[in-house]
């Protein structure tokens, strides 16, 4: 990998629409992405519940920004880390969660799974494998 | 390889500290700030498991945010280290990344 | 040294600015660069101008804009998140027909790719928010 390729993580630990971290945090991948980085995302703790699945903000007004999650692939950002641990403290199964894939350049456009659900102690060692830790 | 990290919630308000806890690595440190600090002080419920960590992390606290918030120093759980924001740049420095837990 | 510096919530509200302010001043006194601060979220609100905090209280816009021309830091406010929240600059106030401007000196306002490039450029990139 080159010099000038860092690896950066985005730590996703909030729940969507109470406050607006979420979708900011969002808005920096999406920008991110045309810097060429080596990008990951981590979800865990309240972050898991950005990735579920049916979110309708339409009673509350609010832009409803989870399907962009599943456009992410085309930015080239493949790598989303969903802790297991907080998946089972919330009651959740990784059937509650939105499915979002990527198309492998690397394997005649074979559509792949960006989610990754990993244990704590896997995802500990992801985070402490990074250059840049980007927490909102 | 290590990383600093900095924890600014009371861990009676969020569980940043318990989260922190249960991620961070032998070797890391985390530096209490704001109101992170209260989870440095001795005889709350949480302070068993703070101090179980000391040693196998390297835990510190902010010394303007303790003394604004009128925790004596005595108070501290043991092996808990306290520093200034100099302190907080040497510790920045010497860590390999930084990862602040909002 | 180079720190990178990123500032997630606004003044007087929350700490989070107060210790970005004090861990970037200690950082330059200490010798290390901060060559940017990157303002985002609610952290747009720190370059207003129009602020005015009792006179015995510390103000946090200009303690952030002496600390700039002191050490020539780069304080960049984020576009988008500034527009969501009424920040403009002169420029921007023309080109959205608005009638005001409210962007301390010392201070400019870019995109989200300054915070990447602030990532890259950096040895250590240091987040204070709530």
């Amino acid at each position: 990998m080159a010099d000038n390729i860092k690896k950066f993580l985005y730590v996703n630990r909030r729940a969507p629409y109470g406050t607006i971290y979420a979708l900011e945090a969002l808005e920096v991948v999406l920008i991110g992405a045309a810097f060429d980085q080596d990008v990951s995302l981590a979800f865990f703790d309240d972050g898991v519940f950005q990735l579920t699945k049916g979110q309708n903000t339409e009673e509350i007004g609010v832009k409803n920004f989870s399907p962009t999650f599943r456009a992410l692939g085309d930015y080239d950002v493949t790598k989303l880390y969903v802790e297991q641990e907080s998946l089972d403290e919330r009651g959740l199964t990784a059937a509650d969660l939105q499915e979002i894939t990527y198309e492998d350049e690397d394997d005649d456009w074979a559509e792949k799974p960006s989610l990754k659900i990993v244990s704590r102690a896997e995802l500990s060692d992801i985070m402490a494998d990074q250059d840049v830790v980007l927490s909102f | 390889m290590s990383t600093l990290h900095t924890v600014n919630k009371s861990p009676f308000a969020t569980n940043a500290l318990a989260s922190c806890l249960n991620h961070a690595k032998d070797g890391d440190t985390i530096l209490l700030i704001e109101d992170g600090v209260y989870g440095a002080a001795t005889g709350t419920t949480l302070a068993d498991t703070v101090t179980a960590k000391v040693g196998a992390l390297s835990i510190c606290v902010l010394s303007g945010d303790i003394s604004a918030r009128g925790i004596d120093q005595k108070r501290l759980i043991k092996g808990v280290t306290s520093v200034d924001y100099t302190g907080f740049v040497k510790l920045a420095a010497s860590h390999d990344r930084s990862q602040a837990w909002l | 040294m180079k720190f990178g510096v990123v500032v997630n919530e606004g003044p007087y509200t929350h700490q989070a600015s107060d210790t970005a302010y004090n861990f970037a001043k200690a950082a330059l006194e200490s010798g290390h660069e901060v060559p940017r601060v990157f303002f985002y979220h609610d952290g747009v609100n720190v370059g207003t101008r129009l602020a005015v905090p009792p006179q015995d209280e510390r103000n946090i816009q200009k303690n952030w804009t002496a600390l700039a021309q002191k050490h020539e830091v780069d304080l960049v406010i984020c576009i988008a998140a500034a527009q969501r929240r009424g920040m403009l600059d002169a420029n921007e106030a023309k080109r959205q027909g608005k009638d005001a401007d409210n962007i301390a000196e010392g201070f400019r306002i870019s995109g989200l790719g300054q915070l990447i490039e602030m990532g890259i450029q950096t040895d250590r990139l240091m987040v204070f928010g709530d």
